[in-house]
């Protein structure tokens, strides 16, 4: 069992193929997740990384698991803050299940470090990121807050 | 989407109910069996209210070979701070939360 773990799990209106491409593509994750991208060649062994604005890494690892619309399995190590660059690899993975009308979106972050800084300060994060993602989806218009890279960081 | 809402709230409603979120924030991801150590409750009684925190999606649950883990969702909740905080309010009511937070200890001491 992970000894740092946490897990979201929110259900959004829309289908497993319009959440899958917000979470990956660039157009769609700038606007909920801080202005970032992702970049991967996304099939397994790929390289992944988040890249801010500027172009420099937030995070960056390998894409572990992958199916389309289902579920993403990665690798990630955060490259912002020594002290959680030096706790090395976490697990993230996406889930994605239809429910109804919804899909349920289960987001599970862990890693094998007890107290691990990275998944406490992820966990602030994710709350936030998920909920502007469901709004995007939903209404068409993610949280003002969420849709550029905060000043100084 | 307020049936959801509904239901968190009613799921929030009971102190033992509250009492097994507080649980699971101190120590995420515990079976069953854990959560009932330390507790006057009845493991019927907890599985039930369990079963409630699931349906509101406060608690999300994994399974781990035969192990079923209950973690604390905080979705639900940010959702409705989300709905009825605006996000400029924000920094200022954790300042007033941290003031309250700091003066409530040293009246303790």
């Amino acid at each position: 069992m992970a000894e740092s773990q946490f897990v979201y799990v929110t259900f959004i209106r829309t289908t497993p193929e319009k959440l899958w491409r917000a979470l990956l593509e660039p157009e769609f994750t700038r606007q909920f997740w801080m202005g970032t991208t992702q970049e991967s060649d996304w099939k397994p062994g790929a390289a992944w990384r988040i890249a801010k604005p500027d172009g420099s890494t937030a995070d960056s690892g390998e894409v572990l698991e992958i199916e389309p619309c289902r579920k993403l399995v990665l690798k990630w190590q955060n490259e912002m803050f020594p002290e959680m660059t030096a706790e090395g690899y976490s697990r993230m993975t996406y889930e994605l299940e239809q429910k109804g009308e919804t899909v349920k979106l289960t987001v599970t972050h862990e890693m094998e470090k007890r107290d691990s800084k990275l998944i406490k300060a992820v966990s602030g994060g994710w709350p936030m990121i998920l909920a502007s993602l469901k709004s995007l989806l939903e209404t068409g218009e993610s949280f003002e807050g969420t849709r550029r890279w905060p000043d100084g960081m | 989407m307020d049936a959801a809402l509904d239901k968190v709230f009613k799921a929030l409603a009971a102190p033992e109910r509250r009492l097994l979120l507080d649980r699971l924030r101190a120590d995420n991801g515990q079976t069953l069996g854990q959560l009932c150590q330390h507790l006057t409750m009845t493991r019927q009684a907890v599985t039930r209210h369990l079963k409630l925190l699931e349906e509101a999606t406060l608690v999300a649950t994994i399974w781990r070979g035969r192990e079923k883990l209950h973690y604390l969702n905080p979705m639900p909740i940010h959702e409705i701070a989300e709905r009825w905080i605006g996000q400029y309010e924000r920094g200022r009511l954790r300042a007033l939360a941290e003031l309250k937070a700091k003066l409530e200890a040293d009246t303790d001491g």
